[in-house]
């Protein structure tokens, strides 16, 4: 490769001496070794695969393809939510929709990591917590479903609570592998540089434990997302759940779109704002993306 | 083995009697006494396996899992430079220097003590950030900001590179000049420890072997006849036969 692109400028009539050496030695990087780490980011990489599916959807409704009663065109779904935020029905079920996820999310953010605090600080209580923790883990949330009706009724209660137990399991597992797996080193240090517990527990532990619970955190809002659907769709009267499946029942195929279309800029954007703080706050590390 | 309680003058800052430490079957110290003065800076040699970082570890009060017996004064104010430098990494260099510190004026200090390595300007650098001789330094700078009595390090200059570690030597001994903490520097390298230290310790099967005082003027060099001399005998007590010194 190196030797091809050297004759080809030796070829040409006038060799312009930097473009003889220039075209040569980039050859010759980027040909000869190759990097083991990642190039540098696309700009705006993230978009170009859902931009793509757009594209393949409206190419297919424009040509036919796609039968509207399957897959109504992007325009018509978009013309359906403006309708839909026209008349203040799509503003009221994802304000409620919303309010539900992050109750649920902040309770069960906080319980699990106080638990996953406590379990994984002292012998005692990973004995009492990590047990149940682990059985709660084996069964799915959505199971719980039915039991949680009869102790909480329908109402809000019982969906709020779906969402924190499903929430409250990979902040709890995360944050604890992560704290326990903290660099006995580090232990050392703090004990040979004599800082109390409280600051032991502040500067060392917490910090250490960061990783864990923010990847915890990424599992858990997509989580409450989860949990959030199938709660509002096995009994609601408000909710983008609900909105779904009540349109399914008159055959609203356009409705059902704009609504998965929420749930998928919800969780995008939740998503989103927690690898901004995750980056923020875990500025300190290199890894293979930098 | 009185010999090496010190005692020269006054209470000595360090004092080990019959220090004993096991791991399992083995016996690691037996029996071991050392005594090391203020402001001393004294080397402990030895075969990889002899127990050095077990000393050390008793020293800093690191090896309450382990079995022995013994006594051992050591002086509240001591820190240690452990061979990885072991900053926190998701703190910033400053906060690392000043960590646990707990007085109003720490980041003064933190920074009077970067400047003393040669850090200052990377106050708010991140660990990942400096080079395997700047984490060093860092780590110097930790240990100095506490004003330690007692100095521990263990093989403190190991994973640096050459040119690096005597850069590093040089800085050792200007600190210690200058601080005056007593010092235990255990390292497997001869020149190390008979460049720096006042007094070098060989420690062999769980016992100080040889305790030899380095009377070479300061500052040393590696060709000065008495060094050679020095050198071939702390060889010779690690059980390294060497050549005859080279003709100058």
């Amino acid at each position: 490769m190196n030797a091809i692109s050297h004759t080809a400028a030796i070829a040409r009539p006038i060799p312009d001496e930097r473009e003889l050496t220039a075209p040569a030695v980039q050859a010759r990087k980027a040909g000869t070794r190759r990097r083991l780490a990642l190039g540098r980011a696309i700009p705006f990489g993230a978009l170009i695969g859902p931009a793509l599916l757009l594209v393949i959807w409206s190419g297919g409704s424009v040509a036919g393809l796609i039968d509207p009663r399957t897959l109504p065109a992007p325009w018509s779904v978009v013309g359906t939510a403006i309708d839909l935020i026209a008349t203040g029905k799509l503003q009221d079920h994802l304000m409620t929709s919303a309010w539900r996820a992050a109750q649920g999310l902040v309770f069960g953010i906080l319980i699990g990591a106080v638990l996953a605090l406590i379990s994984g600080l002292s012998r005692l209580g990973e004995a009492i917590i990590d047990g149940p923790v682990q059985i709660k883990r084996a069964i799915p949330t959505l199971a719980l479903i039915p039991l949680l009706m009869l102790w909480f009724g329908i109402g809000e209660g019982m969906k709020v609570t779906t969402i924190a137990l499903a929430v409250l399991i990979p902040i709890y597992i995360q944050t604890h592998s992560s704290l326990r797996s903290i660099d006995n080193r580090y232990v050392e240090l703090a004990q040979t540089l004599r800082i109390g517990y409280g600051e032991f527990i502040r500067e060392v532990i917490l910090p250490g434990a960061l990783p864990g619970f923010f990847l915890g955190l990424r599992f858990a809002v997509t989580y409450a997302w989860l949990s959030l659907v199938v709660v509002e769709q096995v009994n609601a009267t408000s909710g983008i759940g609900y909105m779904i499946d009540l349109a399914r029942n008159y055959g609203q195929t356009d409705i059902v779109i704009v609504g998965l279309a929420i749930y998928a800029l919800l969780g995008l954007a939740s998503d989103g704002i927690v690898c901004f703080f995750q980056e923020r706050s875990l500025s300190w590390r290199r890894t293979l993306a930098d | 083995m009185a010999s090496h309680l010190g005692g020269l003058s006054g209470a000595p800052v360090v004092r080990v009697e019959s220090l004993v430490r096991r791991f399992g079957p083995r016996t690691i110290l037996d029996g071991l006494s050392l005594g090391i003065e203020k402001g001393e800076f004294v080397a402990l040699l030895g075969r990889s396996g002899s127990g050095k970082s077990t000393l050390l570890r008793a020293l800093a009060d690191l090896d309450d899992k382990v079995s022995g017996s013994g006594r051992l004064e050591t002086p509240d104010k001591k820190s240690v430079v452990f061979q990885d430098a072991r900053l926190l990494p998701w703190k910033r260099v400053l906060e690392n220097v000043v960590l646990g510190l707990g007085l109003p004026d720490a980041a003064e200090r933190g920074r009077a003590a970067l400047e003393e390595v040669g850090l200052s300007g990377r106050e708010t650098a991140w660990p990942v950030e400096l080079s395997g001789g700047e984490q060093q330094r860092v780590a110097l700078a930790r240990s100095l900001v506490r004003d330690p009595e007692l100095l521990l390090a263990d093989e403190p200059f190991g994973a640096l590179d050459a040119l690096t570690r005597l850069r590093m030597h040089d800085l050792l001994r200007q600190l210690c000049a200058r601080h005056r903490p007593a010092v235990l520097l255990v390292t497997h390298d001869v020149d190390e420890a008979v460049m720096l230290a006042d007094r070098v310790l060989v420690l062999d099967n769980g016992a100080i072997a040889a305790d030899i005082a380095v009377n070479v003027t300061k500052p040393r060099n590696h060709g000065d006849r008495r060094f050679g001399e020095i050198r071939s005998e702390l060889l010779r007590h690690l059980g390294v036969e060497t050549r005859p010194a080279l003709p100058v």
